[in-house]
């Protein structure tokens, strides 16, 4: 029964909450770079609120139980990693050992649930979109589980997430270290792939093929995609914190330094996204098995030399 | 792996405008290009037999919302041509200065959405603050921040004040560290170059085989721009370069605008400071019965009116030839081969204007059947007919 209290608190309403001030933070500050006044507060609430009273469209020829289905799978995966990291960053109850694993797995699968959604829509452009998330996603995995490789060496090779909270407690951040801040560097352009951000928002090239996987979905079904990517934007920082910055926490003064250290995370994504055109697919493959996959081995030999 | 079809348009947000490609694709890879047009025919050349000749270059106006002055211009000097008559030195300086006030922000528009449909947001806001800048300076010139209603047969229906040149000069230098820090920023970051270089070459020859016209065919090493070749206008009068690249890939043609708003800059300044004394309209009167062809250079390349008169105060033909027309065709030797990525950005780097191409087509697979004006009446309405049946209204 506790697990369902900390699933439906931390793992949801926290981490929506967050993730749609979040949402909102990074609408604000693209508007004011580009010169506009941006969305109100709650916009990014709004825009949820009046798609759940929308009509959802399951177009002809759909395969309609996956397409209605990968919606949730995706969003259940997001509240799953969210009430992990929650978990152990609070220490609210033991963890169990390589919850570092599931977390990774959990992370893959929003990607696989627009995957799926958008071939299960039968749309061509959304069959486009999804080959290319799919071709995405095997880009960026590999040089992000080398550079999480650099924390669990860091840490003695632990596969605990509260043990590498712990670690850091006690020795500094791993981002402190040489290897651990080239680690952070590429999680960064990992997280802005996941988060399918410019430059890697090539899966949903808006001026492309009209948001690929998500080209057929309406109503309820964009709405859960909607709050599952917003509450990404939190969730993906949120872990590279865990990992790399020491985790969040609550006690007095360090409120502001958690705070700090997210924010700091949401302005890079920001920065990056603001400042650059879409990549091509294949341009953006050759970046993260090239550059991002050499950087990455770097700091794991780096790490295991103890640097 | 199985070719797929994937449409761009008639309503797609890459451009707003309704175009129709069907792209078909092998993967990712482009192996065929389909493009249609004429679904928003207009019949501007129609509405501009039945006004007067003034009142026809309201209508020209319109036929663009971008480049509203390179149709008047080109159809003023169709219809002078007919006379024949020369316009005024001023009036001439005038046009000039307009229709170079009008290429300075249509490049800037281009910029920005090409910034656009790269997912570069920041470059598009960025670009189309510095245009609202030379808007105002049109407002200022004209009265009007677009269809500046500045053209009639025979001069110009609106004279520059003397006194508003110096503002006007300071607020066109204003633009110029701001577009020069752009420049940069376009031709130094290594991901645009990364997307933009080798992609949609158009080589000299085939430029030349399709008959390309402006910025297209400039970039692509064709020295072509009608004022040059044939000054009108004060292009003469002026100094001024053609820009002219090599490649012909969609970076070359990304230079030629940006380096092509700078010589425009160059001309409106020297003509502003230059702009002689007299007057500006040669009240026309009567066009005599004749024929008359002119030609403008606009933002995207030779615009093209023929006009006849037959002794009346009406056009009895006015035939209308915009750039895109030309252009248009180039895709099949660009497009083809490349990535659906970069087919986005090529389609879009001749700066298509569909609305000012549109024209009717009445294609007809089946058979040989041709159809008139009668029969399209016909059909159109057996059409609403069966939509009325469908629907259940009577």
């Amino acid at each position: 029964m506790l697990y369902i209290v900390y699933l439906i608190i931390y793992g949801f309403i926290l981490t929506a909450g967050l993730g749609l001030i979040a949402s909102w933070i990074d609408r604000k500050i693209t508007a004011r770079i580009q010169y506009r006044k941006g969305p109100p507060l709650l916009q990014p609430l709004i825009d949820i609120i009046k798609l759940l009273g929308k009509e959802t469209l399951i177009p002809k020829g759909a395969s309609k139980t996956m397409f209605i289905l990968a919606p949730v799978i995706g969003f259940g995966s997001v509240v799953t990693v969210s009430t992990l990291l929650w978990a152990n960053n609070n220490n609210l109850f033991s963890s169990f050992l390589g919850d570092i694993i599931v977390v990774l797995y959990l992370l893959a699968i929003p990607s696989l649930s627009i995957m799926i959604g958008g071939f299960a829509s039968g749309n061509p452009l959304a069959r486009v979109g999804s080959s290319r998330e799919m071709k995405l996603l095997l880009g960026y995995e590999l040089p992000f589980v080398l550079a999480i490789l650099v924390p669990i060496i860091k840490s003695g090779f632990s596969l605990k997430l509260a043990e590498i909270i712990g670690f850091q407690a006690q020795n500094g951040a791993v981002a402190g270290y040489a290897s651990g801040i080239l680690a952070l560097i590429v999680c960064i352009f990992c997280m802005q792939a996941k988060l399918g951000l410019v430059p890697f928002d090539i899966p949903e090239a808006e001026t492309e093929i009209i948001s690929g996987p998500m080209v057929e979905y309406s109503g309820t079904g964009l709405a859960i995609f909607r709050l599952m990517k917003n509450m990404l934007l939190f969730t993906l920082p949120f872990f590279l914190i865990v990992l790399f910055l020491g985790g969040l926490k609550f006690n007095g003064i360090s409120i502001l330094y958690s705070v700090l250290k997210y924010i700091v995370l949401l302005l890079i994504i920001t920065v990056i996204r603001n400042t650059n055109p879409r990549l091509r697919i294949d341009q953006a493959m050759r970046f993260f098995w090239g550059p991002a996959t050499v950087v990455a081995v770097v700091a794991v030999i780096l790490a295991v030399l103890g640097k | 792996m199985p070719k797929s079809v994937i449409p761009i348009g008639p309503y797609h947000p890459l451009q707003e405008e309704p175009e129709f490609f069907t792209l078909t694709v092998d993967g990712e890879t482009v192996v065929d290009i389909d493009v249609q047009v004429g679904y928003n025919h207009r019949g501007i050349e129609k509405l501009s037999e039945r006004r007067t000749f003034d009142q026809s270059t309201f209508v020209i106006e319109r036929i663009c919302g971008i480049c509203s002055t390179s149709h008047p211009f080109a159809y003023t000097r169709a219809v002078e041509d007919i006379i024949p008559v020369e316009v005024p030195e001023r009036a001439k300086y005038i046009r000039t200065i307009i229709a170079e006030g009008e290429r300075i922000h249509s490049h800037l528009l281009w910029l920005g959405l090409a910034g656009h449909f790269l997912g570069y947001n920041t470059l598009y806001m960025w670009v189309w603050k510095l245009r609202e800048e030379i808007l105002d300076v049109m407002e200022i010139l004209s009265g009007n921040r677009n269809n500046y209603a500045m053209f009639k047969p025979g001069g110009v229906r609106r004279d520059i004040k003397s006194e508003d040149i110096p503002l006007v000069i300071k607020k066109i230098d204003s633009i110029v560290p701001t577009l020069d820090r752009l420049k940069k920023a376009i031709l130094d970051d290594p991901v645009l170059h990364a997307r933009l270089k080798g992609i949609g070459i158009l080589t000299r020859e085939d430029a030349i085989d399709y008959g390309a016209l402006g910025p297209t065919s400039r970039a692509s090493g064709v020295a072509k721009d009608v004022r040059k070749d044939a000054p009108y206008g004060a292009y003469d009068k002026v100094e001024w370069d053609m820009i002219v690249t090599e490649t012909g890939d969609v970076f070359e043609k990304v230079i030629v605008r940006v380096l092509e708003v700078y010589e425009s800059i160059k001309i409106m300044k020297t003509c502003l400071l230059n702009l002689p004394e007299g007057e500006i309209d040669l009240n026309i009167k009567d066009i005599p019965p004749g024929e008359g062809i002119g030609s403008a250079e606009a933002p995207r390349g030779e615009t093209f009116h023929y006009v006849r008169s037959d002794g009346t105060n009406r056009p009895a033909r006015h035939k209308v030839r915009a750039p895109t027309f030309m252009n248009l065709p180039t895709f099949k030797v660009t497009v083809i081969g490349e990535t659906i990525s970069d087919a986005t950005i090529i389609l879009a780097a001749i700066d298509p204007c569909y609305c000012c191409t549109e024209r009717m087509a009445v294609r007809n697979t089946k058979g040989k059947k041709i159809y008139h004006g009668q029969d399209l009446i016909r059909l159109s309405q057996e059409k609403t007919e069966h939509i009325k049946r469908k629907m259940g209204i009577k």
